[in-house]
C-alpha cells in the first residue's frame, strides 16, 4: 500500500535535526532505517504528519571508544555494528545478537538506535541493552539527557522518549575479561522475530559463576532482566544442574503474550530452557 | 533534492520551520527534486515524499524488472543494490535514494547478454514461477560481493531475507554456487558450453 501523505526533512546536523523534530510537533516522527517504520507506513498503521530522516547525519553513525565503555551511534546500522572492532572486542553480546537479526538488506538500513527507539517487545537489541547496563543518550530543546536501559523501555511499542526527544546514541560499558556472553533466540524460520530470547552475560571465577547478567525478549510488553535468575546462580557451580535450576525461575514475575506463535504457558516454559542454555553457552564462552 | 539539504534554500521558499508548523491539505505536501543513477542513467525528478523507491522505479522509470510481493517487508522480491549494498526497495523512500547509485536486476548483461548469475539460475532451474527472482538475483549478487565462495549453509543464511514460494530453494543454492565460481573463474566459464 501507499503511505499517507507526509513532509519530509532531511536535516543535516543534530542540532538542525532536533529543531526540525521539535517544530514539527507531536505528529512528527523520526525516519531511522525505516526498517520498522516503513511496514507501519504501508499498512497506514502510523499517519505521521512530517518525517525527520537522520540518514544524512554522518557523525551519528560513529561508533567510538569511550574509556570504559563504547559509544554506539544511534544511526549506526545492524551492518556496520556486526563488523565493528571496537563492538566486536568489548560487547560481542551486542556483535552476536545483531547478526540474528532479521536479513542482510534490512541490516543494512536497519539501525541500533531504531532498534532501541522503537521498542518492540520481540527486538532482540532491547533485552541486549539492558543485560548490558546500557545508557541511553537523548538530545531535545531542553538539552541533553541520559537514560538507563532499566528506565527507557516502559511498555509495549513504547520507550522513554518524548515526542521532541532524539535518540542520539547509546553508551554501554565494556565487559571485562572474564565475561562469556551469549543470546538464545528461539523461532521458527529463519528471518523470524523471537518467540522469546534470552540474553546472556556470565563472569566466571574458577569452577564457579562469580556474576551473570540475563535479560529477556517476548516475555511481556517491555525487555525484563531476570533478576531471579541472577541471583539463583550467582556462587553456584558450572554445572548442567545449576543452570537447570537457575533457569526454572526465568519466567518468574513476567507477564509473556499469548499470540500465533505461542501461548503464555509454552513462553513460560521456554524462558526457562533457553535461559538455562544461555547460561551454559555463556560459561562455555 | 533541493530542500532541505546542503545546498541554501531556493530563495522565497520556506524555512524548516514554516513549512513544518504550517498547517497544509495533504495535495499541498512538498514535492522535493531527487537525482538518482539507475542502471547507468541518471534521472531527475520532482517526487512525494512518500513514494517508495519501488514505485518510483515501477511507475516512473518503466523498471518493472523489480516486483512487489509484500506489504511487510518480508519478502525481498524487490530487492535492488543501493550504493552496491541490497536493499529492499519497498522500505525505502525516493527521497532517501536522491544522490545514490541504483542498480535493479534490468541494469545487470550489458548489451543483451546475461549476467552469470541470471545464466546460473535459467541453467540450475531456479525458478519456477519467477516472481522472487530477481530480488533473489541481486540479494545472490550482495552475497558473493562479501563472500565470493559461499558453502550451502552460507547461501541459505544470505538469502535468508528473500522468500520463494515454489522452488523450495535447493536449486537456488544451487544457482549462487554455480554463479559465484564462474564469477571466480571467468576463464574457465567460457570453455564451458
Ligand atoms: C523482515 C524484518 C525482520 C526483522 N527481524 C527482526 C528481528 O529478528 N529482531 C529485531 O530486533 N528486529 C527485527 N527487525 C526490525 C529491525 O531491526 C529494524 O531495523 C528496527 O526495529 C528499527 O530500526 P530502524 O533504524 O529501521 O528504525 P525506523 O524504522 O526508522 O524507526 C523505528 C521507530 O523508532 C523511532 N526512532 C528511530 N530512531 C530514532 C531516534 N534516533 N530517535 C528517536 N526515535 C527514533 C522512529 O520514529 C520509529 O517510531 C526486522 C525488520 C524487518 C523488516
Ligand atoms: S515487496 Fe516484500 S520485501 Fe519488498
Ligand atoms: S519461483 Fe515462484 S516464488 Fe520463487
Amino acid at each position: 500500500m501507499i503511505p499517507a501523505a507526509f513532509d519530509y526533512a532531511r536535516p543535516r546536523s543534530v542540532d538542525e535535526a532536533v529543531r526540525a523534530l521539535a517544530d514539527a510537533g507531536e505528529d512528527a516522527k523520526v525516519l531511522a532505517g525505516g526498517q520498522s517504520l516503513m511496514p507501519l507506513l504501508r499498512l497506514r498503521l502510523a499517519i505521521p504528519d512530517a518525517l525527520i530522516d537522520l540518514g544524512r547525519i554522518a557523525a551519528l553513525r560513529e561508533i567510538r571508544d569511550d574509556g570504559d565503555a563504547v559509544v554506539i551511534g544511534s544511526m549506526a546500522t545492524h551492518h556496520q555494528v556486526i563488523r565493528d572492532p571496537l563492538v566486536r572486542a568489548h560487547l560481542p553480546l551486542i556483535a552476536r545478537t545483531t547478526e540474528t537479526v532479521a536479513d542482510p538488506a534490512v541490516r543494512h538500513r536497519g539501525t541500533f538506535g531504531g532498534s532501541l527507539a522503537h521498542a518492540d517487545p520481540a527486538g532482540d537489541l532491547p533485552a541486549v541493552a539492558l543485560a548490558l547496563d546500557a545508557v541511553l543518550l537523548v538530545r531535545s530543546p531542553r538539552g541533553e539527557r541520559e537514560i538507563p536501559a532499566a528506565e527507557f523501555f516502559v511498555d509495549w511499542m513504547t520507550s522513554a522518549l518524548e515526542p521532541d526527544e532524539l535518540l542520539v546514541g547509546v553508551r554501554v560499558p565494556k565487559l571485562g575479561p572474564g565475561w562469556g556472553v551469549h543470546y538464545e533466540k528461539f523461532h521458527r524460520t529463519a528471518q523470524a522475530w523471537a518467540i522469546v530470547g534470552v540474553a546472556c552475560a556470565v563472569r566466571r571465577d574458577g569452577d564457579s559463576v562469580a556474576e551473570a547478567r540475563v535479560a529477556l525478549t517476548n516475555m511481556g510488553p517491555a525487555p525484563v532482566r531476570a533478576g531471579a535468575v541472577e541471583d539463583a546462580v550467582r556462587g553456584r557451580p558450572i554445572s548442567d544442574d545449576s543452570f537447570r535450576s537457575a533457569g526454572g525461575h526465568a519466567a518468574d514475575g513476567t507477564e509473556p503474550p499469548s499470540d500465533l506463535h505461542g501461548s503464555s504457558e509454552y513462553r513460560s516454559h521456554l524462558a526457562t530452557v533457553l535461559t538455562a542454555r544461555a547460561l551454559a553457552a555463556a560459561a562455555a564462552a | 533534492m533541493t530542500w532541505p539539504d546542503q545546498r541554501a534554500p531556493p530563495q522565497g521558499r520556506l524555512s524548516v520551520k514554516r513549512t513544518l508548523s504550517t498547517p497544509r491539505r495533504p495535495w499541498e505536501k512538498r514535492m522535493p527534486r531527487i537525482r538518482v543513477e539507475v542502471d547507468g542513467a541518471t534521472y531527475e525528478d520532482d517526487v512525494e515524499p512518500r513514494l517508495l523507491l519501488v514505485h518510483y522505479l515501477r511507475e516512473r522509470l518503466g523498471k518493472v524488472g523489480t516486483p512487489v510481493g509484500c506489504d511487510t517487508s518480508n519478502c525481498g522480491a524487490c530487492t535492488v543494490l543501493l550504493d552496491g549494498e541490497s536493499v529492499k526497495s519497498c522500505s525505502v523512500l525516493a527521497v532517501q535514494a536522491d544522490g545514490a547509485d541504483v542498480t535493479t536486476v534490468e541494469g545487470l548483461g550489458v548489451g543483451g547478454t546475461t549476467h552469470p548469475m541470471q545464466r546460473a539460475f535459467h541453467e540450475e532451474h531456479a525458478l519456477q514461477c519467477g516472481y522472487c527472482t530477481p530480488g533473489m538475483i541481486m540479494a545472490s549478487l550482495d552475497l558473493l560481493r562479501e563472500n565470493p565462495d559461499p558453502s550451502d549453509d552460507e547461501v541459505r543464511e544470505g538469502l535468508e531475507g528473500n522468500l520463494c514460494r515454489c522452488t523450495g530453494y535447493q536449486n537456488i543454492v544451487k544457482a549462487v554456487r554455480r554463479a559465484a565460481k564462474d564469477m571466480r573463474e571467468p576463464a574457465e566459464r567460457e570453455v564451458t558450453p
